[in-house]
């Protein structure tokens, strides 16, 4: 780590004034009265609609494309289909195997084939329709192990005779020898279900190109840095003539950290026809675009001697990938990296295989890769303490890694407030007086888990910073922040303005934030896998360090005092030793403007080395790791099979909350997104490979009325590393949640559900099977009764 | 977004005026109430009428009126929130009102009204999706298409009538008026079904109806609507069910009926209903044993399809749950029975 990066978690002077504190979202307002500007909002002089037509078929190969009758209707500007852009880009390097429109496949349906611009929407719409295109249908996989165990055809011409995205099998320590000497191993199978972000505003992007040639962007992404490296890339532009600017964003969850196939058509479009191009995505054609999560078939064995401590789990993945690779090769890798906390196990071992199939393709959404092991883990914990007759809270303190340590796999782990965590629910809950003591229906379950504050992978390998910021200070005594960082609602441009405001002693509303637009921002990679606040946090104290720096200097010469006399806070600045010398922020700004000239400064982060040493040992290293503990009270009709969720209590470490609200928001967030998943949510096709119903009324999101109460804890375990010593919040609080509701059901009627989602169906099958069982086995005690007393 | 098709709005002001329209656009135009159905539709491609006849703007349509003889009469644009919350409703026929309270959500069921409801499109996974998927799919027997999706080699379409409201005006005894060319005409509720889910109803597509009638209901009147559905709002039927009884002053149960709906093209009525019921005294064990009677009476004549979304099998185990918490919920003075 450099040492630029260390800034130590104390508060700036002494006592925090912003961090820590509620305060407004910077655009919470704009958003709420409506002033917020979307990409959709966007309209630019002569600026032309486009739309995509897509594959019918879930698997074929394109034999021809006859566009002439579409480019001859009145009002069309442009047609392009895959030989326009026939350059392949993937969000990983390492995987490129999408291209912006199909050049001679298609692997879905609704996979993009050709792209309109026209005057308007519904002319560009009847364009679609004039588009000849004729398919040689192949055989198309829906079924993941179909797809692993047949070899022709293969979904990618690249993978030579097989259809797999990429498989990793790692081991560390003694497994199978682990399971030979243990007093107790649990074994099960469990299934995740796919499900997507359903993110309010749809994917949306819009291109011109300037007279002299300079190409911009607007689009929904989360990862703007990556967006404009693959528009260079597939393009052939070279990358300073391109500028990506993130608008506004409705909600992102994962959904929008792929480059999309609508930013390489607008952007292709525009350069063709000289006029700016918009298009806009349908909710249907957004459930295409998918990038969800993975559906996974999971097999553990979890190894324990008889006082509850785990000695080894090996687990075995088959992940349904989709069409594409996506992030497939970071999800196949923290399948199995990512379960290795909060606990403490000495052997472990997963072998996890992605598999392309005929569907939408999936990718990262909240939580990604690791919310399906650590549903699958968490609930073999429970039937481990269940046989062993230990309380499922104790046994997972009994397991407890520790802070400061290193898992079996090599992570760092540096704070952890696990154990708050645990204590928070538990009494929250009032768990020992009512785990396994309500009537029968209702029941209480628990469980645990850890998630990163963003990796030391940086997706492509370089030496350059993680997170960039930079600041401007001027004699109007504004300071401008501009950021790289993508604020997909999360609310990293707020945390980057408490930051500034905590550094310069300034109120937060006289720092602004610019935030995503690749002209005037440095470079972040992205928001995803939790890295903003961490990172960006950190670039921000870093450049606001560097600011105060002059302003101190700048005032203390004034004063002719020596430095650390002088305090910036509230607006001033202050000599703590004799109250008559006052300043004002705007006064101390303009000193050091004369005394430094104009004022900037920048700042950066990067990670330190971390990992294990072993080939993937970077996937999944974090500098920090948050963690979650939930309890869910889960009520179950065993006539109807419905199971309700009347409150959930969820502790969360986020290590310090840089605002509590927002902390709260995120934690509530995953809560309900969670529960949403377990219970409702289903992302499939049918039998003939079309999603089964591609709109908010067939995909069923809770409404308000099915959501939980939840009572939300924020542990801070004060991390050593992360800005005032924050970790993540947005996704480790998904995790949990549903291991802790399939436990909760166990508590309330007795039966494990192993697989995802708990529809009122599988609970009736799984109580008729309880019952049938049961009633074997009373049979067979009557039985075995009988038998002692003919033999007395 | 998806784009609503291009078509002429009339707004007439009275029923005259939109019969007249009707008449002179024939099979290219449309009525509109609330729009919560026919929007959507037409956004799917599913009808693309050059003109579209609102009745928003008529007066004569709109309101409940409490008839003298303890009857009531609707008009077809009051709005299921209207009727939802009407306290005449809730008294008079507390099915209706709870079956009102539960169709889509709140928002919508401030647009939609109770006429759209009882003249619902039927619904079918198959159907009910955008043109894209439609055309991917090779289409389906009930628009654009030869083939049934829902029962393999099946000639009838069994798109399922969906609307809430409709069986528990059935129960009820109901009847609507039409207004068309030649007139007006009522049409009792239980008369106006078809076994055909491409238009499941006896008067025609351009027919208008204005108003439903409600007769006085017995002393002793109970009724409850029952609906199983996934979320807690929004959602259509997956199964729907209706109850009446009528009791003497002792409690006695002197008549019952119970009407299903998403099941097929048409409500169902359970057959055998009443005599199960009968001579039995709410409140005793007589009653729910009877009760269980009559729900598995439902459970042999109702039988959930794979026509709209949810496991058919699941659905099919919720038929006599939902009948006999309905009936039981009348028997009570409750309901609806409803997960939330």
């Amino acid at each position: 780590m450099a040492a630029r990066d260390i800034h130590g978690p104390e508060a700036p002077w002494k006592e925090f004034q912003v961090v820590g504190k509620s305060h407004r979202k910077i655009d919470g307002m704009a958003k709420a009265t409506g002033e917020a500007v979307y990409a959709d909002d966007i309209q630019l002089p002569g600026m032309l609609h486009a739309k995509t037509l897509r594959s019918p078929h879930a698997h074929a190969k394109i034999v021809s494309i006859d566009t002439s009758r579409a480019l001859a209707l009145k009002g069309v500007h442009a047609v392009i289909t895959g030989a326009d852009l026939p350059i392949k880009y993937g969000v990983i390097p390492w995987t490129p195997d999408e291209t912006a429109l199909a050049t001679d496949r298609v692997r879905f349906i609704g996979d993009e084939v050709a792209a309109v611009a026209a005057i308007d929407e519904d002319t560009a719409n009847a364009a679609l329709e004039l588009i000849d295109v004729e398919y040689e249908v192949l055989h198309a996989y829906f079924d993941p192990r179909e797809a692993l165990e047949r070899s022709e055809p293969t979904i990618h011409e690249s993978r030579k005779n097989n259809n797999v995205s990429k498989h990793v099998e790692l081991e560390f320590g003694d497994v199978d020898g682990a399971a030979e000497t243990a007093d107790l191993v649990v074994k099960g199978e469990y299934q995740f279900h796919g499900s997507t972000h359903g993110a309010i505003e749809p994917h949306c992007a819009v291109a011109k190109v300037s007279p002299e040639g300079v190409l911009t962007l607007w689009s929904a992404t989360q990862i703007s840095h990556y967006v404009h490296r693959a528009l260079a890339r597939v393009l052939e532009w070279e990358p300073q003539k391109i500028r990506v600017i993130q608008p506004c964003i409705g909600g992102a969850f994962g959904g929008k950290s792929d480059p999309f196939s609508l930013e390489f058509c607008v952007a292709k479009l525009a350069e063709i026809t000289g006029r700016p191009v918009k298009m806009l995505w349908t909710r249907e054609e957004v459930f295409y675009a998918h990038r969800g999560r993975h559906p996974m078939q999971l097999a553990y064995r979890t190894s324990a001697t008889k006082d509850g401590k785990i000695t080894g789990v090996d687990a075995k993945i088959l992940i349904d990938g989709g069409s594409y690779s996506s992030f497939g090769l970071v999800t196949t890798y923290y399948s199995g990296q990512l379960l290795t906390g909060p606990y403490d196990f000495p052997s472990y071992r997963f072998n996890s295989t992605r598999v392309f199939t005929n569907k939408p393709p999936c990718g990262p959404k909240r939580g990604h890769g690791s919310v399906q092991p650590r549903f699958a883990f968490e609930c073999q914990l429970d039937e481990v303490a269940e046989q062993l007759g230990i309380d499922p809270i104790e046994i997972r303190r009994k397991n407890f890694h520790g802070e400061h340590t290193q898992t079996v796999n090599g992570q760092r782990i540096t704070s952890s407030g696990y154990m708050e965590c645990l204590d928070k629910v538990e009494r929250g809950s009032a768990w020992r007086e009512r785990h396994r003591q309500l009537p029968t229906g209702q029941g209480l379950g628990v469980a645990g888990s850890m998630y990163i504050s963003g990796t030391n992978y940086p997706i492509y390998p370089n030496e350059m910073p993680q997170a960039g910021i930079q600041l401007k200070a001027d004699r109007s005594g504004l300071v401008t922040v501009f950021s790289g960082a993508n604020d997909i609602g999360q609310g990293s441009n707020s945390v980057v303005r408490y930051i500034v405001a905590e550094e310069l002693g300034m109120d937060p509303t006289d720092v602004r934030v610019l935030a995503a637009d690749s002209d005037l921002c440095p470079v972040d990679l992205g928001a995803y896998s939790s890295r903003v606040t961490f990172m960006v946090g950190n670039a921000a104290v870093d450049a606001a360090r560097k600011l105060r720096a002059k302003l101190v200097a700048a005032v203390a010469e004034h004063w002719e005092v020596e430095e650390k006399r002088v305090r910036l806070i509230m607006g001033r600045a202050i000599d703590l030793e004799d109250t008559e010398k006052v300043l004002s922020t705007r006064e101390a700004i303009q000193l050091a403007e004369a005394k430094f000239d104009t004022l900037g400064s920048t700042g950066a982060y990067n990670t330190p080395t971390l990992g294990g040493d072993y080939r993937g040992g970077t996937i999944g290293a974090s500098p920090a790791y948050s963690f979650t503990a939930h309890i869910v009270e889960a009520h179950v009709d065993e006539e109807t099979g419905r199971i309700t969720v009347p409150k959930v209590w969820c502790a969360h470490d986020c290590g310090r909350a840089l605002n509590p609200r927002l902390v709260a928001g995120q934690i509530e967030g995953s809560v309900y997104m969670g529960i949403a998943e377990a219970l409702m949510e289903d992302h499939k096709v049918n039998r003939f490979g079309l999603h089964s119903g591609p709109s908010l009324l067939d995909y069923r999101m809770p409404t308000a009325i099915d959501t939980p109460d939840i009572e939300t804890y924020i542990v801070e375990s004060v991390d050593p590393e992360g800005p005032y010593g924050a970790k993540e919040a947005g996704e480790g609080p998904l995790h949990s949640a549903i291991p802790a509701l399939a436990n909760a059901i166990h508590d309330a009627v007795g039966i494990r559900l192993r697989e995802l989602p708990f529809t009122p169906a599988k609970v009736l099958a799984a109580l008729a099977e309880k019952r049938m069982s049961e009633g074997a086995a009373a049979g067979g005690a009557a039985a075995k009764a009988m038998a002692k007393k003919e033999t007395h | 977004m998806l784009r609503l098709p291009k078509f002429r709005l009339e707004e007439p002001t009275d029923v005259a005026g939109a019969v007249a329209l009707m008449s002179e656009h024939g099979e290219d135009a449309m009525i509109v109430a609330g729009g919560t159905d026919l929007y959507p539709n037409m956004k799917h491609g599913l009808f693309e009428p050059k003109v579209v006849v609102s009745l928003g703007r008529i007066a004569e349509m709109r309101g409940i009126e409490a008839l003298a003889d303890g009857g009531l009469r609707i008009g077809a644009t009051t709005t299921l929130a209207e009727m939802a919350q009407s306290a005449l409703v809730q008294e008079r026929a507390p099915a209706l009102a709870q079956a009102a309270s539960l169709v889509a959500g709140p928002q919508l069921r401030t647009m939609g009204t109770a006429g759209g409801n009882v003249m619902l499109d039927t619904r079918c996974q198959w159907y009910n999706q955008t043109h894209f998927w439609r055309k991917s799919l090779g289409y389906c027997l009930k628009k654009d298409g030869t083939v049934c999706h829902v029962v393999a080699g099946g000639r009838k379409c069994v798109a399922a009538a969906s609307n809430d409201t409709a069986p528990t005006l059935m129960t009820l005894n109901a009847s609507a008026t039409f207004a068309n060319d030649e007139g007006s005409r009522d049409v009792k509720i239980d008369e106006m079904w078809k076994a055909d889910g491409i238009w499941n109803k006896e008067p025609g597509r351009g027919e208008i109806l204005t108003s439903l009638h409600i007769p006085a209901q017995s002393k002793g009147h109970r009724g409850a609507y029952g609906k199983l559905r996934d979320r807690g709002s929004i959602d259509y039927p997956l199964f729907g069910c209706a109850v009446r009884l009528d009791l003497d002053s002792e409690g006695v149960v002197e008549d019952a009926d119970v009407v299903c709906v998403a099941l097929v093209a048409r409500p169902l009525r359970i057959k055998k209903v009443a005599e199960t019921l009968r001579g039995k005294k709410v409140g005793t064990e007589s009653f729910a044993e009877a009760a269980k009677e009559a729900a598995d009476l439902a459970d042999t004549q109702a039988k959930p399809m794979d026509n709209i979304p949810g496991e058919s099998l699941y659905r099919r185990q919720m038929v006599p749950v939902y009948v006999r918490r309905t009936l039981q919920a009348a028997a009570e003075g409750k309901g609806p029975v409803h997960h939330v």
